[in-house]
This record gives structure tokens, sequence and C-alpha cells, in this order.
């Protein structure tokens, strides 16, 4: 699936994915905390790494085999490591009504494993895997 | 087939924002726009009823974050009522009942407004 950097694509995605999901299996409570963890990933990508242009590509590719769901969202605007991004301390978060930042966190926290890479020197992907409870093959 | 819709009414001195749809980085202006006007008209109860609220990401969770310290500063409050498990369960795992009250229904909300006041 391939979209426009506009906040207003962010339904399209979340109900490709959500069909998707629900196709390989998962239960509806897993449907959905898929579909969080790729809008806070696309939603990222428009507001950081494209700064909100209108006119830049997102693509959204979905690999399914041997137990594993994994959504690869593409984009070439700026990438950036997210080891340098310390997860937030929920308690000093609050207790200071911060805001802001919590995408990445939402993102760690629903998916089973988020993983950020640079493939070549434009294109960057955001990879968010969950596994299948069930489907995982034995080893 | 709404995307997100605020209706706004008032009972008990309780301003009641009742969402419906999903809220998500394109909607969340809405919601912004809603609180702004409450906070320009002095109304610092603020009760968001989710009876109808399908969706919530970090987005629409942040403006709640951006408007509680000033709310709390004029000594009223944001609450929450009727939340789906759905909607709940991204709110815990913020650990947002540490500093929200998440009423089960409008009445027990509202009572907990009026429990501030004595």
């Amino acid at each position: 699936m391939k979209i426009l950097s506009q906040t207003d694509q962010l339904k399209s995605v979340r109900d490709f994915v959500a069909g998707a999901a629900s196709d390989f299996g998962f239960d509806e409570e897993t449907v959905n905390k898929i579909s969080i963890a790729v809008d806070e990933a696309c939603t990222n990508i428009i507001k950081h790494s494209y700064e909100f242009a209108e006119n830049r590509a997102i693509e959204i590719t979905i690999e399914m085999g041997d137990g594993k769901f994994e959504i690869i969202v593409s984009h070439n605007g700026k990438s950036f490591n997210p080891d340098e991004i310390k997860p937030p301390d929920m308690k000093e978060y609050l207790a200071h009504y911060r805001h802001g930042g919590l995408g990445m966190h939402l993102m760690r926290s629903l998916m089973d494993r988020v993983e950020y890479r640079a493939a070549g020197s434009k294109k960057s992907t955001v990879h968010l895997i969950k596994y299948h409870p069930v489907k995982v093959p034995r080893s | 087939m709404t995307s997100f819709k605020i209706d706004v009414r008032e009972s008990q001195n309780v301003n009641i924002l009742d969402l419906q749809g999903y809220l998500d980085a394109h909607t969340t202006p809405e919601l912004e726009k809603a609180f702004q006007t409450l906070i320009e008209k002095k109304q610092f109860n603020i009760l968001v009823n989710c009876k109808d609220l399908t969706y919530i990401s970090s987005a629409g969770v942040g403006v709640f974050m951006a408007y509680i310290e000033d709310v709390r500063e004029h000594n009223g409050d944001i609450k929450f009522s009727n939340m789906t498990s759905k909607v709940y369960n991204i709110f815990d795992l913020l650990e947002f009942p540490r500093i929200y009250d998440i009423a089960k229904d409008e009445s027990e909300a509202i009572a907990k407004f009026l429990s501030l006041k004595k």
C-alpha cells in the first residue's frame, strides 16, 4: 500500500493492516494493537521524517510466514537513530505533565519487535513485528 | 461514516465532551479546538465521555496531557467516563490511571467533580 504523507491517510493504513492481521488469525485485541503501532509509525514519519510535507511517499508492506507478521513502513525522509531516544519514565512523564514523544513507546509496547533500518542512502524502513502465539513453528 | 465528532453539553457545572469516532493525528485538531474553547470560557471542569470513541492513538492522548496542567492550576480537572476496553487498554499501557480519574459512567465521574467542591 502506498500513501502520501498526509494524516487523513492514517485510517486507510489502519484498515489495510487490520484486515491483513485479522486474516492472519490474530484476535481482535491484537489486531487493534497492530493497527495502533502502524498508525504511530506513519505519524512519526509524517511529523519527523517528512516534517509535515504532504506530497511525500510512505509505503506499507506486509510479510507473513512461519507465525511472523511483519509490517515494513518505508520512507525517504529524515532518518533517526531510535537508540538515542530513551523510553520515557512514565511516572516522571505524568508527574510533570509532559506531552509528546509517546508514539515510539507505544510501538515498542504493542509489538513484539520494532526495528529501524536505513537501506541505501535515501530509503529508511521501520519494521513492526508480531508473532502469532499458535503459528510460530516449534524448533 | 463519521470520522470524528464532538458534542459539548453541560450538567451540574461539568462540561461534557461526547467523543464519537476515531481520535488520531488527523482528527485531534477538533479535540484541541474544543478544549481551547472551554478554557477561553474559563470552564475547567471537563468530562470526556468515551462511550462512542472507537479508537485513540498517542496523538489523541497527547491532547489531554497538553491541557491537564492548565486545567488543574485553575482548580478544575479532566476526567473520563464510559471507556471501552480498547481505549482503556491504551490509557492503562501509558499508566494514565495514575493521574486521571477514569469512571465507569458519567454519573460516577460527575460525583467525583462534585466531591472536589466540598
